[in-house]
């Protein structure tokens, strides 16, 4: 039997500890959720929201639901500690710097629908220590709950108020689960995720679905979509984009007598 | 040398005995929260950090005490530190592991916390942030302890600790200054979004660090005969004045951007802690109350006969104290969500149960801190150099002339 002398001893541990490193290296990326759902690289897809389709809160409460009910968001009293992926909110609160005293009552009714922007430059996912949260190659904003350590990094960091925490266990408040869609856990992060699950098969977002036509859904990059086009006729505001996020959610406002 | 801490006087053990209790009662409440989420706390979707963070942030400051007098010691051979540079570092050791358990009971998911090692993540200020503060933690341990090893056998301590006490030097710097950027990079939040951000965590920490550290030494020469100099005490004050004189002009600094310029949403958060804003006021009392604490503590250190006679000197650095307590902790992270992304202002208000989790959390610090001062009194005393009642008072009277205090002064000038 050929007895191992020092030398080749150390050479051989130091192999085993450099290939120790390797796979280290590569178990900390395998199995993320950044590579399972990459998303088609090219396409940017966004919304354009026509503010003034929403003057009734009546309006978006049938989106809101068929959002909230197929991806289990539980319903929840306490303002405190809601769990929001798509709402309404009052126009001069969604644009405060855009409001002002003279706007028309189409806008001062209007009940904006808002939710995650998807940010072409995201600063949850800039903040994230685990990159629980991460953008896809075609810019959807994603979360992996089983990853996220519920810091809340990205709750302080999102300037859109677009992130719940789940203080409490989610399925408490459920009425009834969508056995297609994973129910979260408490202390995790979510927020609206643009149904990518839904895009992947080559659907549509439900709110875009059950709008009406009211929340339009495409690729920005595609000058051909339906976005692109509604973009290109009309005059659109983003949420707080002079704070550099890039958001792809557009608002359209027409200005009410155009529209009468 | 730990055994030094198992013996002691019938006060220490009522004190050990009464941090124990608080521990206990602060895991039973962690064991709630644990159960039944971050629900058992104040915090919202709007004011999504609390007390908890609060509290991080403002230990991360209570840490500079090992920094501000591992410089004069280590750089400019100040020897009147001596005594206390291990003092400031087991201070800094328990500051800083109470600072991070503060960041573990506010995770949501805390047994998924080495997902950030797991995942490491150089965007994310919070793996630097781990790094820093993990870093700073071990060297000061590792230096504090092998010091006073050393000088329990009457060797001189090994060359490397001197190294290595020179290598916390920029970790200290590091770990105010990036707990500073976890805030100072966000876009949405204007009080956040100061380029001074972390000049004032540097300012606010070297005030509020070594007035602690001048309180704990008082505290142990008082309570085990640890020996202090009177002249350390005085340099030190002078230290926690300049820092928060400093730390009041970059708070000034802050009112006048933001009022000057007139931008709302930099007057907003101001408004708020000082005012009020849309009939919310419920800090505007406390933020006051840091005002006028910076405000004597200040006038308190700055008069050298205040500054050296105890009866004054304490509550000077009681009230700097709390005064970093309240800016640093409670207004800068409540005052940052204020107002929310949608220009309402949610208000928080701590849970019973999440107080009583800071008071264990607290107790574990603070009970650190104990056994590490304990061990360290023990190997002085065992070494002959306890401070008597005579040797104190020889130290007392040799502080008060001017000529003791001039003597290293003079040198430069010379």
């Amino acid at each position: 039997m050929p007895v191992m002398r020092r030398r080749d001893f150390l050479i051989a541990g130091a192999v085993l500890g450099a290939a120790g490193l390797g796979l280290g290296g590569c178990s900390s990326y395998g199995g993320s959720a950044q590579e399972s759902a990459g998303g088609e690289a090219g396409r940017h897809w966004g919304f354009v929201v026509d503010v003034e389709a929403f003057r009734e809160k009546a309006d978006l409460d049938a989106i809101c639901e068929a959002c909230h009910s197929a991806h289990n968001v539980p319903r929840i009293d306490n303002p405190k500690e809601e769990i929001k992926w798509i709402w309404g909110e009052p126009f001069e609160e969604t644009f405060a710097e855009y409001a002002n005293e003279h706007m028309g009552e189409s806008l001062r009714d209007a009940s904006v629908p808002v939710m995650c922007n998807h940010c072409e430059e995201p600063p949850c996912v800039r903040v994230c220590p685990t990159r629980a949260t991460f953008k896809r190659a075609d810019g959807i904003v994603e979360m992996d709950y089983h990853r996220c350590i519920g810091c809340r990094f990205c709750m302080a960091a999102c300037p859109y108020g677009a992130r719940s925490l789940n203080f409490s266990d989610p399925v408490d408040y459920l009425e009834t689960v969508n056995s297609e869609y994973p129910v979260r856990t408490r202390g995790v992060i979510e927020k609206c995720m643009m149904c990518a699950d839904r895009i992947d098969k080559g659907l549509m977002p439900l709110c875009a679905e059950a709008s009406n036509g009211t929340i339009l859904f495409g690729d920005l990059n595609d000058p051909d979509s339906e976005v692109s086009r509604a973009l290109e006729e009309s005059f659109a505001v983003r949420r707080r984009a002079s704070l550099g996020t890039g958001p792809s959610v557009y608002y359209i406002v027409k200005g009410g007598e155009q529209r009468a | 040398m730990l055994e030094k801490a198992l013996r002691g006087s019938k006060g220490y053990y009522v004190w050990v005995g009464l941090l124990l209790a608080g521990i206990a009662v602060g895991v039973a409440a962690y064991a709630n929260q644990l159960m039944n989420g971050l629900t058992l706390t104040g915090m919202s979707r709007d004011v999504s950090w609390g007390l908890y963070i609060s509290q991080f942030v403002f230990l991360v400051g209570v840490a500079a005490s090992g920094v501000m007098v591992a410089i004069p010691y280590y750089l400019h051979h100040f020897k009147t530190y001596g005594k206390i540079v291990v003092i400031g570092e087991f201070m800094a050791v328990a500051a800083v592991l109470t600072a991070v358990l503060f960041v573990v009971v506010d995770l949501g998911q805390p047994m998924r916390v080495l997902n950030v090692i797991l995942f490491p993540t150089p965007n994310s200020m919070l793996f630097w942030d781990m790094c820093v503060l993990s870093s700073y933690l071990i060297v000061n341990l590792v230096i504090g302890w092998t010091v006073l090893g050393a000088e329990k056998k009457g060797f001189p301590p090994p060359r490397w600790t001197h190294v290595l006490s020179i290598v916390a030097i920029p970790l200290a710097v590091g770990i105010h200054t990036v707990t500073a950027f976890l805030f100072a990079g966000l876009a949405g939040r204007e009080y956040w979004l100061t380029a001074i951000m972390a000049a004032r965590f540097l300012s606010s920490a070297f005030a509020a660090g070594p007035a602690l550290l001048i309180i704990l030494c008082l505290v142990l020469r008082r309570s085990l005969a640890f020996n202090v100099p009177e002249r350390a005490i005085d340099s030190l004050a002078k230290t926690v004045c300049y820092a928060m004189i400093a730390n009041v002009f970059f708070y000034l600094l802050e009112v006048f951007t933001a009022f000057y310029s007139n931008m709302p949403g930099h007057k907003a958060p101001i408004e708020y802690l000082f005012f009020g804003l849309d009939g919310h006021a419920q800090l505007v009392p406390l933020m006051w109350l840091a005002v006028v604490l910076a405000a004597v503590g200040i006038l308190l250190l700055l008069v050298p006969k205040w500054r050296r006679s105890h009866k004054t000197l304490v509550p000077a650095l009681v009230a700097v104290f709390f005064a970093c307590l309240i800016d640093k902790g409670l207004g800068l992270v409540l005052g940052g969500f204020v107002p929310n992304s949608f220009e309402q202002v949610v208000e928080y208000v701590p849970n019973p149960n999440e107080l009583l989790v800071i008071l264990g959390v607290y107790c574990i610090g603070a009970l650190a801190l104990t056994v590490l001062c304990k061990v360290a009194a023990g190997v002085r005393a065992e070494n002959g150099d306890a401070a008597t009642s005579e040797t104190a008072a020889v130290e007392d009277s040799a502080a008060r002339p001017d000529a003791a205090d001039g003597a290293r002064e003079e040198v430069p000038a010379a």
